[in-house]
């Protein structure tokens, strides 16, 4: 067997290593803090085995310049923080209409605004859920430590390319800047999803919104034997513009289905100790690490603590977290804003009074004693 | 070929209003292509939200109609991933020089290899006619009900400062003009800017009291002329027709090439 090749690495670099891995071959970006050394460690990569890298004029164009470079055949990503990722968001919805394969990473930093340029914050899972306008479904991932944002960005492209949808990778400040180990998966290791394309021939007449019996969209690489239209119009299978009421509810039907129908298949989740839980932490991202100390410390002294670790946060996977937190006498969210994945654990658990927050919203880490001292005030044992 | 082996049929009737100026620019365009026996495989048209962006749909390319004003980035995309396709890029003037006038600079400045096509109708018309960056001071439009106090854009000048290899204008009653500039343009290696004065009778005409269609076109003929005429000399408010900018510059593309090459073998 081979020795593993192992690296030490911030996560914005894991980021990257594993864009690669999984045949990234475009990027287009715009710099911010803290994403900034996606596009920088790309500059020098990708010309290495001749993919493209472009630093555009702005979010708003980098998004753009993703979307073209996707249709023609390419696996494609853009990276970016809060601002960035509200000038993106007209852009992104096109990419849900066309159906057109992208990540889009967000290193979180604290917002509104500018806000905190150089602090962690966990302040745009609503953003990833509702940034664009309209009904839609979208998916959004993340990770907790190194390893688990290589595979995790791994799945970001396949899935990009199974549901032909914008995925979103959530990172945080203290995920994309931290410096950790990373083993690099073998060449094989991580299975890839690679673009379904359509086996209709040159002068066969091809239509790109005619989705398959199994709801897939075969694509023809754009520029290429097809010549067809797309627009962010409703539209036909022809993907020309229609207004026409059976078509725009049917493909705002589809747009929605083929992601929250596979739910369970998207979801990606971590658990710890759950099975005889009675508190349960449910985090995501760089909260979770300190999640996960305090259960380990717990467990250690006898104590019934668990971690549910979420990886996918939309679609929220409110079956599983109903499902794990169905016997736990309190479960406690535990992340960095005023709530947002609380909310949806509210909604999921058959119980919503048993559910509390645990969060810091000051753009420092919250730590394994400000958890502790949470847990004591909702046991009512004071700090 | 036939004009009609360039247009998707199952797409018309247009959407246009009788006597608009677009539905020319679509059949110069047309001409254009045709003159210079480039295959329609060939062709990628991309363009943004107005009445001109819908002149993509009706032509049989592989055409994009994305977002308004962001054309120019999407375009972008395509050519860096495949340079040898030729890259049509129509836009309203709202569209390219109000909410994608910081593309329609970046995208010059770049000299990325694609041919930027302003259909310039002065107003807003898919929106029913507001003032553009185009209009022009002193005219009237439904967000100018006094008069407009913006002052309008050159888009040559503009153009050729933001660093467009190829800049060039002509108007919608100049058919022979406009269709030789298009090949040119198409032919040549650079970021490539043609401006084309198009009338909006619907709302700059029945605004600004320029009348009918024939009117506005009869005005294009009276206001413009060729550049360097002695008629300019004579009258320095009229506005120059011709190709202002023909030059050569690396392309952005074909150093990126090189970019690659350089990383390739790790130097
Ligand atoms: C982000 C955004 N803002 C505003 C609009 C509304 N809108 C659509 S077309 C248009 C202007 C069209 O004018 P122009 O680009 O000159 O094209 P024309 O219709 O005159 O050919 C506007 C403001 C939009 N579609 N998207
Ligand atoms: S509103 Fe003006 S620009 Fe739009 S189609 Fe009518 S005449 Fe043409
Ligand atoms: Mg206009």
């Amino acid at each position: 067997m081979n020795e593993k090749i192992i690296k030490f690495v911030q996560g914005n670099e894991a980021c990257v290593e594993a864009a690669l891995y999984a045949g990234l071959n475009f990027f287009a970006g715009y710099p911010i803090t803290p994403s900034t050394e996606i596009a920088e460690t790309l500059s020098a990569r990708l010309p290495q085995t001749g993919g493209k890298f472009v630093q555009m004029e702005d979010e708003i164009a980098s998004m753009c310049a993703i979307i073209g470079a996707s249709l023609t055949g390419n696996k494609v990503m853009t990276a970016t923080s809060g601002p960035g990722f509200s000038l993106m968001q007209e852009a992104l919805g096109y990419a849900v209409m066309a159906e057109i394969p992208c990540v889009i990473v967000n290193v979180q930093r604290g917002g509104p605004s500018t806000g905190n340029p150089t602090h962690v914050s966990q302040g745009d899972v609503n953003q990833a859920r509702w940034g664009t306008h309209g009904d839609h479904a979208i998916i959004t991932l993340t990770a907790s430590n190194h390893q688990d944002v290589f595979s995790i960005t791994v799945d970001a492209f396949n899935m990009a390319e199974t549901y032909r949808t914008p995925v979103i990778l959530l990172f945080d400040e203290v995920i994309g800047h931290m410096r950790e180990r990373l083993v690099m998966p073998e060449k094989g290791e991580l299975p890839l999803v690679e673009r379904l394309k359509t086996s209709v021939k040159r002068g066969v007449d091809y239509h790109p919104y005619l989705p398959r019996e199994d709801g897939r969209l075969p694509m023809s690489d754009f520029g290429g034997i097809h010549r067809y239209n797309v627009t962010g119009l409703f539209h036909d299978m022809w993907g020309f513009p229609s207004s026409d009421p059976a078509i725009v509810h049917g493909l705002l039907r589809h747009l929605a289905d083929k992601i929250m129908n596979n739910e369970n298949s998207i979801a990606r989740y971590k658990e710890y100790f759950l099975e005889d839980a009675r508190t349960i932490l449910i985090s995501y991202g760089s909260s979770a690490r300190s999640a996960l100390h305090v259960v380990k410390n717990r467990r250690a002294r006898g104590e019934s603590l668990g971690l549910l670790e979420l990886q996918t946060l939309w679609p929220f996977p409110a079956d599983i977290v109903r499902e794990k937190c169905e016997d736990a006498k309190c479960v406690i969210v535990v992340e960095m804003n005023m709530g947002q994945v609380l909310q949806q654990v509210k909604a999921a658990v058959d119980n919503p009074e048993k559910v509390f927050l645990a969060n810091r919203i000051d753009g420092v880490l919250i730590n394994p004693t400000d958890i502790r001292n949470i847990m004591r005030l909702i046991q009512g044992k004071g700090v | 070929m036939a004009i009609k082996d360039y247009i998707r049929e199952r797409f018309f009737p247009h959407m246009w209003c009788p006597g608009c100026g677009h539905g020319i620019v679509l059949n110069g365009l047309i001409r254009a292509v045709e003159e210079l026996g480039i295959n329609k495989n060939d062709i990628v048209m991309v363009s943004g939200i107005g009445c001109s962006s819908r002149i993509s749909g009706y032509l049989d390319f592989h055409t994009l109609h994305t977002i308004h004003g962001r054309a120019l980035p999407f375009a972008t995309g395509i050519k860096m991933s495949r340079p040898e396709l030729n890259l049509l890029v129509p836009m309203g003037d709202g569209d390219a020089l109000a909410i994608g006038g910081n593309h329609f600079i970046h995208a010059a400045r770049r000299n990325i290899d694609m041919t930027a096509i302003v259909m310039n109708n002065r107003i807003y018309g898919m929106t029913g006619g507001q003032y553009s960056p185009l209009s022009g001071y002193g005219t009237l439009a439904t967000t100018a009900p006094y008069t407009n106090i913006d002052h309008s854009f050159d888009v040559v000048k503009l153009a050729a400062a933001a660093g467009a290899t190829f800049v060039a204008r002509s108007t919608a009653y100049h058919v022979q003009q406009l269709t030789d500039v298009i090949k040119q343009a198409i032919t040549h290696k650079g970021f490539s800017v043609v401006e084309i004065l198009s009338q909006c009778p619907t709302y700059f005409g029945r605004k600004n009291k320029e009348g009918s269609a024939v009117d506005m076109m009869e005005r294009m003929k009276d206001i413009t002329t060729p550049i360097g005429s002695k008629a300019k000399k004579e009258n320095p408010d009229l506005i120059e027709r011709g190709v202002f900018v023909n030059e050569d510059k690396p392309e952005y593309c074909s150093e990126y090439n090189k970019i690659i090459e350089r990383a390739m073998k790790g130097n």
